[in-house]
């Protein structure tokens, strides 16, 4: 401590084992946000749990529903035939969307509980870019993931129904696989949805109370009101209007459900209104 | 350097912070001091950007903290150690926060080896001692090697030996050049690793100075007095103005307002004995307490209840 006032060097002693860092040119900007948000998202188990429970559950029940219509089928081939067996192949999802709630859930509302917020934004003060990096992040893990269960769900229910002479494939009937990526883009938009009320909350109970509530409680309650009322509401909740891009037939349904994408359409203006007011509080309420 | 300009914070009802305005300058260590509750935390998050100023406005490097190009290498901060994601480890929750500022990864690793945290780093946080905590939020502080450090309470609850290295290192960031600003609501730390200080009560400015002055500034010199008359000594010195209490051991008065030579000089004239008279130097402690009187005072005014969360 004694050569501390040796002016010529500045204070390294103090200091052991810090190099200069190399000059900075421009400003922080989304390329660091991005692989920032990377490394938040894979660093922590709840998103190897939530992700790993989500494909486990939709994969799981998709191939036990298959596997158990297939085997106990009473209905003709000709019969079967009419009906959207490609989506029930993915009728996994029906839960696996809630935990794609809770995954998109708990990436934006675990900064609050655990106060990560705070020291993320004394790193990063410019909030839109950090929003929308966590945005992509969010959207691309969840997207990747939810086109795993919904090809492997497929691919498993076409393997089961093949052994009852059914051929399942992604070319026949020529909807297949745009339901078939349909299903990945639906989970990705649970996500997506959670993921702007959890920045509008910042809590993580209220936000997958919330999730779940408009995309499956919220089915379950109109199941329960006048027919008439039904028809009118039926097609715009967001679980109903969605499921129609993994789905491969309307017919039966027209005038009473959407198409494949005006449906995903509506069920992503949920998402979207989600994410505005998400933005909203996060730029303007004090973090 | 921060500079704050008439910067005021209100919640509802409660006005936080009101009107402040002071500068922090670079090379020296500067102490923030109020009780609990004046404002000096919500002071430091407006500082940041974490929360929004109802009125004012405060720069850091002449510019407010969102607008600087790499707000890492400029201000480096720990305002609550457990402020971190406990289920990430050491090594991620640092290189995460140097991503967003593009620092090179081997920049985490040297700041692990500074603060002693490298056998764990890729431990989870959540198992950390405070000690070892404060640790990391000081490495994620050094992190963009920044112009000006900001610690909130950075010794609380620490062992001595934290203390020490703590107060070590924010006089040699501040040797280095650097503008070190930290709070406290404990004068006798303060003493010890402040050079200037800005004193703050009920979110009010009270005093923005060094600390000898702010001793001289604020606190009289007391004067113990020992004798065996004591009642009729106190009774001779308050006829002449003094301000006695005799609230410490029997027989000794503590003087104030009164000059030593004239404390002996009337004890002689009026013949009472005296077997002590010595000065005794204030404390910052003391002058801290003296001038905060008022806030204290109105906190403890407050029913329990309600002062518990406030």
């Amino acid at each position: 401590m004694s050569t501390i006032t040796d002016a010529t060097t500045p204070a390294p002693a103090a200091f052991p084992g810090l190099t200069p860092l190399p000059p900075a040119t421009g400003r922080a900007g989304i390329g660091g946000a991005l692989r920032s948000e990377w490394t938040k998202i894979r660093s922590v188990k709840s998103t190897v749990w939530t992700l790993s429970a989500a494909v486990v559950i939709s994969v799981g029940i998709g191939a036990l529903a298959s596997w158990g219509q297939s085997s106990h089928t009473t209905e003709s081939a000709a019969r079967l035939a009419t009906e959207d067996l490609t989506a029930r192949t993915m009728s996994g999802i029906f839960l696996g969307q809630l935990v794609m709630v809770v995954f998109g859930a708990l990436a934006v509302t675990s900064e609050y509980s655990t106060g990560m917020i705070r020291t993320s934004l004394s790193a990063q003060p410019r909030r839109l870019q950090m929003f929308l990096a966590k945005l992509v992040v969010v959207a691309l893990v969840a997207f990747v993931v939810g086109e795993i269960i919904s090809f492997a769900s497929f691919f498993i229910g076409a393997h089961f129904w093949s052994a009852k002479g059914i051929h399942l494939s992604l070319s026949a009937p020529h909807e297949a696989l745009q339901a078939v990526i349909g299903g990945g883009l639906y989970l990705a938009g649970a996500a997506l949805l959670a993921f702007g009320i959890g920045a509008a909350l910042r809590h993580t109970a209220g936000t997958i109370t919330l999730g779940v509530f408009l995309l499956f409680v919220a089915t379950v309650i109109v199941n329960f009101m006048p027919q008439s009322w039904q028809a009118d509401i039926d097609k715009y909740l967001p679980a109903n209007a969605g499921s129609q891009v993994w789905s491969t037939q309307h017919t039966a349904d027209v005038g009473t459900a959407f198409g494949a994408w005006a449906g995903f359409g509506v069920y992503m203006v949920y998402a979207v209104i989600a994410l505005i007011a998400g933005l909203w509080v996060f730029q303007r309420k004090d973090a | 350097m921060i500079e704050a300009v008439g910067l005021t914070k209100r919640y509802g009802e409660k006005l936080a912070v009101n009107d402040l305005s002071f500068t922090v300058k670079p090379g020296q260590v500067t102490g923030f001091l109020g009780p609990n509750g004046a404002g000096k935390s919500t002071t430091m998050r407006m500082i940041l950007g974490l929360d929004a100023p109802t009125s004012g406005s405060v720069t850091v490097g002449g510019r407010p903290f969102r607008r600087i190009a790499y707000p890492l290498r400029e201000v480096g901060a720990l305002l609550d150690a457990k402020a971190v994601h406990g289920g990430r480890s050491a090594y991620n929750h640092l290189l995460c926060l140097a991503q967003t500022n593009n620092l090179p990864k081997r920049r985490v690793e040297e700041v692990l080896g500074l603060v002693g945290l490298t056998a764990v780093a890729k431990k989870r946080s959540k198992g950390f001692s405070l000690g070892m905590g404060q640790r990391l939020g000081i490495a994620a502080a050094l992190l963009g090697d920044p112009k000006v450090l900001m610690f909130d309470e950075p010794v609380n609850g620490l062992d001595p030996e934290g203390i020490l290295w703590i107060r070590n290192l924010m006089k040699a960031l501040a040797a280095e050049g650097r503008t070190v600003f930290v709070s406290s609501h404990l004068m006798s730390e303060m003493e010890n690793t402040a050079d200037h200080l800005i004193v703050i009560g009920r979110g009010r400015l009270v005093a923005d100075c060094t600390v000898q002055e702010f001793i001289d500034n604020n606190s009289e010199l007391s004067i113990r007095v020992r004798t065996p008359e004591p009642a009729k000594l106190s009774g001779l010195l308050a006829d002449k103005g003094a301000i006695v209490r005799n609230d410490g051991e029997e027989g000794e008065l503590l003087v104030t307002k009164f000059g030593m030579s004239d404390i002996g000089d009337l004890a002689f004239d009026n013949q009472v004995r005296i077997h002590e008279l010595s000065p005794i130097q204030a404390s910052l402690e003391q002058a801290f307490m003296e001038l905060t009187k008022d806030s204290v005072e109105y906190h403890a005014a407050v029913p329990a209840g309600k002062a518990a969360s406030a």
